[in-house]
């Protein structure tokens, strides 16, 4: 608990202090490449004869994905705290690499905990994280994936505390991560609300994102919490159907309960043990949610929807067609809800997708899933 | 209530002017049978205390051993409440050796507070460590346990100072538990004169016995330690002689007691020819 406690009065101090602010913004700039694009989905509006769709690019971001925001914001907050050594955990291998971006960019050294499980299906992204000189070291506790990654993570920071900052990368975990990490990807929604406005001279209808630990989707929602007209909608990993014991849907399929220090839905058995989730996309496979969306659940301020695995790579395929972009698979759950939600809000109406990463990376699951060999 | 067998215990190790033993074992492992043989022959290994892990998925605190001995658990089909029928069970011939269960909070949260409390009380628990649920979140827990009796024992580390030992000791009763290294269980080896001063702070912000753990794998160890603390923790030693014996295809319950037996020694006779130090 000590050195949670110092960790959110450093964090509070770095938060307050616009010498720090800056300094993030000034990374985000010129290393992340951030604001941003909005960009208007001409053809995929057209295709649902809905709403009009914008697309958030977070992909378009350094290394790919929406999860380098947090790391800049984390890894400079580490280095004000003195800290020398970085560790992370990792599920699709998205946050992992982000973390090995910063800490090579920062010439500090870094572990990443990956389960081995998602070492084996993600093998690009730890080549990757390599390259970049991070070590990669494979969990294979418990169910070897995000989880037990995420706990292996906090067993190594309780032996090197004196050192060692644990960059978590989802909204999840003790506090204060789960709001650290939400301010730090509140860049996306602050940035989409300027933009939009400026496109349409009005707040969207809705806001859509993917869920799994959840940072994409609170940073997108946060800054429209107090926006009522802008409805708030996350999409769970539905796996291979809600009516199987094989999806990654927290708040759809769990119950509340206690995990990493937090309490949220959570996936687990009628004795409180932990289930394993299953998903496509090694992104959203956690059996838990930052404890932020089962709150905005829980008092009805966002909607929680489902995608299965199937749905996911059909919406995968039908953006690479349409737009010539290739989502993140994590981000394409999000796409199989946004006709309905386009639909819904009618034509006249405006919603905003979270594309939080791109596509590259799961080339070869959806070649899998389509039986081809490349 | 039940508490008074902690305190009961304790002062009987200071009238006999030792530290106490404390054998951790985990609840169902290999299985259920077993872990009773092993829970019913541990008074007479020297234990004086037994602390009872109740298995979770996903127990972050513990190093290889002990996640280990979780596994085989719940894969035998251990749960909540086959844990308290263990101890009821050992109850039937035991009426003095404190069971303090050890674990983490989701399955207790998932059962409900109160019930999980009474039931408890009702198996004959003394107490009760949740690694995972820190003192400032702790309140319902407490006040459930508390209303049926029970101990919420606290954990204190090398890095709580003062002002957060003042924060872990408030209501607490029965123990402290203080972990002797930064870290998971069974990793890190303990060194008795880094944990001495420590301990010393711990008893006099709670006025409690001290038992120390994690990081004490031999007699020797165990020895060194029982000379400084109140009470000594052994858990992954134990639960490793679990691993072994199953993989060789031994007798289980006689390496676990065996091994119980020499860390007993190592600890009952700590201090022999300074009989005058006291405790607490």
């Amino acid at each position: 608990m000590p050195l949670v406690h110092q960790l959110d009065a450093a964090y509070a101090a770095a938060k307050a202090d616009p010498a720090f602010q800056g300094e993030l913004r000034s990374f985000l700039t010129h290393y992340v490449g951030r604001p941003s694009p909005l960009y208007f989905a001409e053809r995929l509006t057209e295709h649902f004869g809905g709403a009009k769709i914008y697309l958030k690019r977070e992909e378009l971001n350094h290394t790919g994905s929406h999860k380098i925001n947090n790391c800049m914001g984390q890894i400079l907050l580490a280095m004000r705290m003195g800290k020398t050594r970085i560790i992370a955990e990792t599920g699709a291998g998205q946050h992992g690499v982000a973390t090995a971006t910063v800490c090579a960019r920062f010439g500090l050294p870094c572990v990443v905990y990956m389960g081995a499980v998602d070492v084996e299906r993600q093998k690009p992204n730890v080549f990757r994280m390599n390259l970049l000189g991070a070590e990669v070291r494979p969990v294979t506790s418990g169910s070897a994936t995000l989880k037990d990654a995420m706990n292996e993570a906090l067993r190594d920071w309780v032996t090197n505390v004196h050192d060692t900052y644990y960059l978590i990368g989802t909204a999840a975990g003790m506090h204060p991560y789960p709001v650290m990490v939400r301010d730090f990807q509140a860049v996306i929604g602050q940035e989409t609300k300027d933009q939009v406005l400026e496109a349409e001279g009005r707040l969207p209808d809705a806001v859509v994102a993917c869920v799994g630990g959840g940072s994409n989707a609170i940073g997108m929602f946060h800054p429209f919490l107090n926006d009522e007209g802008v409805r708030l909608i996350g999409v769970e990993a539905a796996g291979e159907g809600m009516g199987t014991e094989r999806h990654a849907a927290a708040i759809n399929g769990g119950r509340p309960g206690v995990l990493h220090g937090n309490k949220t839905y959570l996936l687990q058995d009628h004795e409180g043990q932990i289930t394993e989730a299953h998903s496509i996309s090694a992104g959203l496979d956690y059996p838990g949610i930052g404890p932020e969306h089962s709150w905005l659940h829980d008092v009805g301020r966002a909607t929680y929807l489902t995608a299965t695995d199937a749905e996911s790579l059909e919406a995968f395929m039908l953006l690479s067609k349409l737009e010539g972009i290739l989502p993140a698979i994590e981000s394409a759950h999000a796409l199989a809800r946004i006709g309905d939600v386009a639909r819904e809000v009618g034509p006249g109406g405006v919603v905003v997708l979270n594309l939080s990463g791109r596509g590259d990376k799961d080339v070869a699951t959806v070649a899998a899933h389509l039986g081809r060999t490349i | 209530m039940t508490t008074a067998r902690i305190d009961a215990r304790f002062a009987k190790l200071k009238q006999e002017g030792r530290a106490g033993f404390v054998a951790y074992v985990m609840a169902g492992d290999p299985d259920r049978d077993t872990a009773l043989e092993i829970l019913k022959g541990l008074p007479a290994a020297g234990a004086d205390l037994i602390e009872l892990g109740f298995p979770f998925s996903d127990p972050m605190a513990e190093g290889p051993p002990i996640q280990r001995a979780a596994q085989r658990a719940l894969a035998a089909g251990m749960t909540l409440r086959g844990t308290l029928d263990l101890a009821r069970d050992f109850r039937e011939t035991d009426q003095d050796t404190p069971i303090i269960m050890m674990g983490y909070l989701n399955p207790l949260l998932s059962r409900g507070y109160g019930t999980f409390a009474r039931d408890a009380a009702a198996a004959g628990i003394d107490g009760v460590i949740v690694v995972d649920c820190p003192p400032e979140e702790a309140r319902p827990l407490a006040a459930a346990l508390d209303a049926a009796g029970l101990s919420l024992i606290r954990l204190a580390t090398p890095t709580s100072d003062d002002a957060r030992l003042s924060v872990i000791v408030q209501g607490t009763s029965g123990f402290v538990y203080y972990v002797s290294v930064a870290g998971v269980t069974g990793v890190k080896e303990a060194d008795a004169d880094e944990v001495a001063p420590h301990v010393e702070r711990v008893r006099k912000a709670s006025g409690l016995p001290v038992a120390v753990g994690f990081g004490i794998k031999t007699p020797e160890r165990a020895a060194a330690v029982a000379r400084v603390a109140d009470a000594v923790v052994v858990g992954s030693a134990l639960v490793d002689e679990v691993a072994k014996a199953v993989e060789r295809n031994e007798l289980v319950t006689s390496a676990v007691l065996s091994k119980a037996e020499s860390l007993a020694k190592g600890v009952r006779f700590a201090r022999t020819g300074q009989p005058t130090k006291t405790t607490v």
